[in-house]
């Protein structure tokens, strides 16, 4: 388990982390998701010990290591560019932390033997990393990190250097070496999907604050503010709520409209909007509305919806929202 | 872009006949002076006491600089890239310094400095000769190779960046661990070449040096002040070409040296 206490940082006049504390549960995929130079990867520096913190504290396993070197804090790393070392084989790279333990030779062999199994890089043992792929280096760098049996392992955007294919399979490979391995993880992302695929719990960072902690569920139906729920899917503003393009019924009658309102508490009300474009996306259709103020938003709807509307761009609508995933306290942030 | 036939042949032929003109013929005609009465002729220039001397002075001073600039040079290298301090721009100028200026003005600094009359002056006149001695030639060879090894090192250690090393760290290497095991086989290819050319100026330095040497054949000349004193001073140009010849061969044995080892390092 892993507790961050009141943790500062400033970068001269900016201020990476501003007064965060988080607390992550043993055993647990937690990911630290957040827009760039949100300090999402700052905090996990401070964690690892690669960063110092202004003020403030992290405690790892119990143990207040905010004051030791990354060397004494009992973590595995992994870089998004893989930090690879270069001049040695896959074989080295993953033995460097046992063969600086100064390990005898055999049981190095075997855990290395076993690690690689793991990745499924058995064979590449004697390969140099310019002869792996991007997607084999970065497993390498898991392999490594994970040799020296770490009590967390720290993911700074893992897969942000790999083609969108490999980040796919790798992250869905991560979850399941994960419930395998079952060492605390905590992994920096910006990427929404990456995050809801792999963690059981995100927490979203804005402008160096927390703004919120919870399960992927929970943050995606009942995000704490605007932010989060921008950040975590695509929304669309109706009235004065935000709401998930999914969320958004269509009809054409607005008296029918209303009434089918009337049922939904806090609703956002009724819209009427012009539809501009009707785009098939294969099981659902994503409809592009326009309001008469001139605010632009999507609804998506499913097939059967739309057939039964026989939408046409130039004609107006009525748009709603049924109650789900919306902000509970409302504030206005500008998104 | 495009270059026709007619301006790339053209191009090549005009850098061709640059480099022949410039530094093939020169050497060629060393060589041919040098070898034209035969090769024993040459082996009996160079084997007299004054020029067995002259070549022991210079590898000696060789064998001194090289250390003294690795060590150095890739701490210098170090702060550069890695430091966050005050005064890094004035170290940054300070290291070309040995290019820009003039050997014979270091020569001329030297003596002010460590001479009898010099701001140190005590240490020569406790008997410690700096100044006409081994110290001064060696403090003269290492002012004007200062700059190589650290230059070469330098835009390797900013292109590794400092991934490999915090990786290194988090996996438990102390930072002379990582130093060793991560850093300096990673700037391994800008050191060797730091090195060879470090090598090559500290053999052909002569600016410097001729200023802080008494410049006694037999004891305080290297090659280079050889060649000089037998071609000015004893007009014997056939020892002057001998010399030299000796003088480029050692350099071309060094570079051929450093790559062969190189190559076997990284192909491993």
């Amino acid at each position: 388990m892993i507790t961050v206490t009141n943790a500062r940082k400033r970068f001269g006049t900016f201020a990476a982390l501003d007064d965060v504390s988080l607390d992550i549960p043993k055993g647990s995929l937690t990911a630290l998701l957040g827009p760039s130079g949100s300090g999402k990867s700052t905090l996990l520096r401070s964690i690892a010990g690669l960063e110092a913190l202004d003020s403030g504290s992290v405690t790892i396993q119990g143990r207040d290591v905010t004051d030791e070197p990354p060397q004494r804090r009992g973590i595995g790393f992994v870089f998004q560019h893989y930090a690879a070392f270069k001049h040695m084989t896959v074989r080295d790279n993953v033995a460097f932390g046992l063969s600086i333990r100064k390990r005898p030779k055999a049981e190095i062999d075997q855990k290395v033997g076993e690690l690689l199994e793991i990745v499924g890089l058995e064979g590449f043992r004697h390969r140099y990393p310019a002869q792996l792929s991007g997607g084999q280096r970065q497993r390498m760098a898991l392999a490594r990190a994970l040799a020296v049996d770490p009590q967390v392992l720290l993911l700074d955007e893992p897969f942000g250097a790999l083609d969108a294919k490999v980040r796919t399979d790798l992250r869905q490979w991560l979850r399941r070496l994960h419930d395998e391995v079952h060492v605390t993880t905590v992994l920096v992302t910006h990427d929404q999907e990456e995050a809801l695929d792999v963690a059981d719990r995100i927490a979203v960072l804005n402008k160096g604050r927390i703004e919120q902690v919870g399960d992927p569920v929970a943050l995606y139906e009942r995000p704490a503010n605007d932010f989060v729920m921008g950040f975590l899917g695509s929304v669309a503003r109706l009235g004065d709520q935000l709401v998930r393009p999914h969320d958004i019924v269509l009809e054409r009658d607005r008296a029918t409209a209303l009434a089918l309102d009337a049922e939904v508490p806090g609703s956002p009300g009724v819209v009427a909007a012009v539809v501009e474009r009707v785009v098939p996306l294969g099981f659902e259709v994503r409809v592009e509305l326009r309001t008469d103020t001139g605010e632009r938003f999507a609804a998506q709807v499913s097939r059967h919806d739309a057939a039964r509307l026989q939408l046409q761009s130039g004609e107006t609508v009525q748009a709603r929202a049924i109650g789900r995933s919306s902000v509970v306290e409302a504030e206005p942030v500008a998104i | 872009m495009k270059v026709s036939r007619a301006t790339r042949l053209s191009l090549r032929t005009v850098a061709l006949g640059y480099l022949f003109a410039l530094v093939g013929i020169p050497i060629a005609v060393i060589l041919w002076r040098t070898f034209s009465p035969g090769v024993a002729q040459f082996l009996a220039s160079v084997s007299t006491p004054a020029a067995r001397s002259a070549l022991n002075l210079s590898l000696l001073i060789v064998a001194i600089t090289v250390p003294v600039n690795v060590v150095f040079g890739v701490a210098t290298a170090l702060a550069l890239v890695r430091g966050r301090f005050r005064g890094r721009g004035v170290l940054q100028a300070v290291v070309d310094l040995p290019f820009a200026v003039s050997p014979i003005v270091v020569g001329v600094a030297l003596i002010m400095l460590w001479g009898s009359a010099g701001w140190f002056g005590a240490l020569d006149r406790a008997g410690f000769t700096v100044i006409f001695g081994l110290p001064g030639m060696v403090i003269a060879t290492i002012f004007v190779t200062l700059p190589f090894v650290v230059r070469e090192v330098e835009p390797v250690l900013h292109e590794i960046g400092l991934d490999q090393e915090q990786a290194a760290s988090t996996l438990g290497a102390s930072r002379w661990q990582t130093f060793w095991r991560i850093t300096l086989p990673a700037i391994r290819w800008g050191l060797t070449y730091g090195v060879v050319l470090t090598v090559a100026r500290a053999l052909g330095e002569f600016g410097a040096v001729i200023m802080v040497s008494s410049g006694f054949a037999g004891v305080s000349q290297t090659l280079t002040l050889l060649v000089h004193s037998r071609y000015i001073d004893d007009h014997n140009t056939y020892g002057a070409y001998a010399a030299a010849t000796l003088l480029m061969g050692i350099a071309l044995v060094v570079l051929l040296l450093m790559t062969v080892l190189d190559r076997k390092r990284s192909d491993r």
